[in-house]
């Protein structure tokens, strides 16, 4: 039940992807380039997805577990530290020098774009290196 | 104006997906986590870990029915390899470290009005403006 739940949420997800053009790496740069040329819908989605997720997990929270599950696993980490800040910009060039984020990316994957499997393929390597080499010595 | 809706249309239900996934299972839905530890041999051998693998299941199905049945082809990624590969790492990198990309902290994480998140989401939006002005000067 949880899996199937998962995999909803998941098809939800990558609908509101494509829909929002979130998948599209012209319109986030468009989004993401400050000049005349600037294409503003992209704000709406952000916009519209915590218009929704704001308020619904404010009433979430309350409850003293999820539907299906004994507790809600949710980092409660508060700390500010440079690991945060500098990993967060690091993946914002990323972002900038090709338009697409880890969720595009997932969804993209079908396209089968020879580029699109190689970005994916080098997040899943950054990522491993990251967290082999790097997590317990910063 | 039709673009705007869709965009806030999309984006509601970008919303809606994470805060489905929280009230149901009680998890965040941020794809760079879900994808990277998907994948862990490690977490694999428990099956309360394999939600992961469906929720990506579940997200390559709209574009598989949209491409594969619909007719219809997604929007085209930069052809260049170089430039690619070298995006995928450092957003790879990126996310490791500052732990969450734009679902987990910039959806899911402001959601909860976390601060680390907002933060996050603040200092990535900002490196990627600077990025995309400095490519714009140099090309």
């Amino acid at each position: 039940m949880k899996n199937l739940l998962a995999c909803v949420a998941g098809a939800l997800f990558s609908c509101g992807l494509m829909l929002s053009g979130m998948v599209d790496p012209q319109k986030v740069l468009g989004f993401l380039t400050l000049t005349a040329n600037w294409d503003p819908s992209l704000a709406f989605v952000m916009g519209g997805a915590l218009a929704a997720s704001i308020p619904a997990t404010h009433f979430i929270l309350k409850r003293s577990a999820p539907v299906l599950a004994s507790d809600f696993d949710v980092p409660n980490k508060q700390t500010i530290d440079s690991r945060l800040i500098g990993g967060a910009a690091i993946f914002g060039v990323g972002w900038g020098l090709f338009g697409v984020c880890p969720g595009p990316a997932v969804v993209q994957l079908t396209s089968l774009q020879p580029a699109i499997l190689l970005f994916f393929s080098m997040m899943l390597v950054g990522a491993m290196m990251t967290q082999k080499f790097a997590m317990n010595r910063l | 104006m039709y673009e705007w809706l869709l965009a806030l249309l999309g984006g509601v239900l970008i919303g809606s997906s994470v805060s489905l996934l929280l009230v149901m299972n009680g998890k965040v839905l941020g794809v760079s986590g879900i994808v990277f530890n998907g994948f862990k041999f490690k977490l694999l051998k428990e099956a309360s870990n394999h939600w992961r693998l469906y929720l990506l299941l579940g997200m390559l199905i709209p574009p598989a029915i949209y491409q594969w049945i619909v007719g219809r082809s997604l929007p085209e990624v930069s052809s260049n390899l170089w430039l690619a590969g070298l995006a995928g790492l450092l957003v790879g990198i990126g996310t490791r470290l500052g732990r969450g990309c734009t679902s987990g902290h910039g959806i899911a994480g402001i959601g909860r009005l976390s601060k680390r998140s907002i933060l996050a989401t603040i200092t990535f939006m900002s490196s990627a403006v600077v990025t995309v002005f400095v490519m714009g000067a140099l090309t």
